[in-house]
């Protein structure tokens, strides 16, 4: 053995021990990494205590209530007109959406029934809420990967829908429109033409996010395979709307579900992807953002006159009995479950959100993915906080 | 299923429901015993009410039927609630009602004690839904989980276990899931009381006050014209 040799062996073993102690006094346990309460990913204020291993997620838990308001409770000493204004909330950014199903079940409670024309523009209104809650997602995904382009866009667009609603019923976020037995109000004069202009507007800016994520190469390296949620999976867990479609589910309380709302008179079609990951929840609610404005386009065309209320008394006592009303929200299966009592307002009403099933699969989804997937995860399920937490 | 519902709601002479009702023989052969009430109303929905101990059967037996798709779990307290909820309601006069509780009706399909918990589940491929009900024994407070069966269930269980104190057995980590850990007492129960409506009633109630029979046919008369005046609504 020459001294080089005998040199080299001693670094060599010098070097090993110098690893070792570096490993021993750096080797830490895992980590808690608290995202949001205040992270824009979490549209609002969701936590996420999620335990760390380097940039492994072992676990993530949610924590929700920032912004519980109780509204089951509220609920429970309105009358039911006066309810609409509180479900308005929930879902902030389709709030006319969270409208019907309410509206809908004491309908079915009191043997009322809307004119057509109700019903017909209920449906025009309820698939722009869609667009604009939607449109809003379409663009938001891309900054949550580092794209700030598409929400620009996004933001543009939105607003166009968001004055459509508002020059129906008076407010761009909270309508309050939905009646029992009706509308508030009629259209105005000129709004279709309109709002038919905006819907061909819409479908420009879906060909723009088209070319700018999901064509994009690096948006697709970050979506695909990532967050992957199998059909059983998201049946167990109660998800619904596109998060389920995009997991191979072909559902869709529009089609298939009978309702007082029109969508049996107009010709569409349900979108699915077999994938169930972030990319297919994506793409998925891309074609449905153009889905939906074809269905406006058609229901435009075809709103049938008449009144736009049937008669209710002016004093609304719900009869005795219960009723579960869901319909498809942009954000999922909304339902309100109603007990009434014979009163004026409801007995109680369980409000089933659908972001708050939706979110509730995070613990599972999220066991073994890198930390940045954790926000495509949280932005590809989309969620309102509101819709949360209620 | 749809032009099916759709059907039995036009034709209510002959309101028979048979997916409906093959949901209750269904659940009936599988529990025996242990479905309690079950009420059908054609076309529109269908209600199952099952001892508290089969519980969980009987969510395995509409998992196994084919109700993969988890709506909800919740609890309803059927009690008259003792504040009152409004001023100058027949519906509770709040000075009678704090000397002796008003007598407990439940709902649809029944029920014997004053917390039910109910749950929702549907079926993707026949276009059902089934609400399940059981009752809640007020020694006991308990129900077992579902969670194993439908995952979806665990969150629900947890607001369920808060809002109204329902002990839920076998539930893998029952904790707070809205209110702060330090909360007292159960929001949802109807003897909480709503501390707003305590110290201001609400004003609502000047809005709905009764509108004399001659002035409502007058006030329908010059509503209808405006509308013939507007166009009949076009």
């Amino acid at each position: 053995m020459t001294a080089t040799s005998d040199h080299q062996q001693i670094s060599y073993i010098a070097g090993q021990a110098a690893d070792a102690r570096v490993n021993v006094e750096l080797l830490t346990g895992d980590m808690t990494l608290n995202i949001g309460p205040q992270h824009p990913a979490t549209h609002g204020t969701l936590r996420i205590a999620a335990q760390l291993d380097g940039e492994l997620v072992i676990k993530a838990d949610p924590i929700m209530g920032y912004m519980h308001r109780g509204y089951e409770k509220l609920v429970e000493v309105r009358t039911y007109p006066q309810v609409t204004t509180l479900v308005n909330r929930i879902d902030w950014m389709g709030s006319f959406a969270n409208e019907v199903p309410f509206i809908l079940a004491a309908e079915q409670l009191m043997g009322v029934e809307a004119p057509p024309r109700a019903q017909w523009i209920r449906t025009v209104l309820f698939e722009l809420s869609r667009i604009a809650n939607v449109a809003l997602f379409l663009g938001d995904m891309g900054v949550q990967l580092g794209a700030l382009t598409p929400v620009f866009f996004a933001f543009r667009d939105r607003e166009r829908v968001l004055n459509q609603i508002e020059a129906i019923t008076g407010g761009r976020f909270h309508p309050n429109f939905d009646r029992i037995g009706g509308l508030k109000d009629d259209i105005p004069k000129g709004w279709i033409e309109e709002t038919k202009d905006c819907m061909n507007k819409m479908r420009t800016f879906c060909d723009e996010m088209d070319d700018l994520l999901v064509g994009n190469e690096v948006f697709q390296a970050r979506c695909r395979g990532v967050g992957v949620i199998p059909k059983d999976v998201a049946l167990g867990y109660g998800l619904s709307g596109a998060n389920l479609r995009a997991s191979g589910v072909d559902w869709d309380l529009r089609r298939d579900v009978a309702s007082p709302l029109v969508y049996d008179q107009v010709d569409w079609k349900v979108w699915t992807h077999p994938d169930g990951d972030s990319f297919a929840r994506y793409w998925v609610r891309l074609q449905e953002v153009r889905e939906s404005t074809h269905i406006v386009d058609q229901l435009l065309d075809g709103i049938p006159s008449g009144p736009i209320m049937a008669k209710v008394p002016r004093i609304i006592k719900v009869p005795e009995g219960e009723a579960y009303i869901s319909t498809e929200n942009p954000l999922g299966e909304m339902g309100y479950y109603i007990v009434s009592k014979g009163d004026l307002g409801p007995f109680r009403v369980k409000i089933r959100t659908p972001s708050f099933n939706n979110i509730s699969i995070v613990p599972w989804v999220m066991r073994g993915v890198f930390v940045p997937d954790v926000i495509t995860i949280l932005g590809s399920l989309y969620f309102i906080l509101g819709d949360i937490d209620r | 299923m749809a032009e099916e519902t759709t059907d039995a709601q036009t034709d209510t002479a002959a309101a028979v429901d048979e997916s409906r009702d093959s949901v209750v023989a269904r659940l009936r052969s599988a529990l025996g015993d242990g479905v309690i009430d079950s009420v059908v109303q054609p076309g529109l929905d269908v209600w199952v009410r099952v001892s508290n101990h089969r519980w969980q059967d009987a969510a395995r037996a509409v998992h196994s039927m084919g109700f993969t798709y988890f709506g909800f779990v919740s609890a309803i307290d059927w009690m008259i609630a003792p504040e009152g909820r409004y001023e100058n309601t027949e519906f509770d006069d709040p000075s009678d009602a704090k000397d002796e509780p008003a007598a407990i009706v439940t709902g649809v399909a029944g029920g014997d004690t004053r917390f039910q918990a109910f749950a929702r589940f549907h079926s993707i491929a026949e276009g059902v839904g089934v609400t399940i009900k059981c009752d809640i024994a007020d020694d006991t407070m308990s129900v077992a989980t579902l969670s194993d069966i439908f995952p979806g269930a665990d969150w629900h269980e947890r607001e369920m276990w808060e809002m109204f104190g329902i002990d839920i057995v076998g539930h893998p980590a029952l904790r707070n899931i809205y209110l702060p850990t330090e909360f007292e007492g159960h929001p949802l129960r109807k003897d909480f009381p709503l501390l707003a409506r305590e110290v201001k009633p609400w004003p609502g109630v000047v809005d709905i006050e009764e509108i004399p029979e001659h002035l409502e046919a007058q006030l329908e008369a010059e509503v209808m014209a405006a509308f013939e005046a507007s166009g009949g609504g076009e």
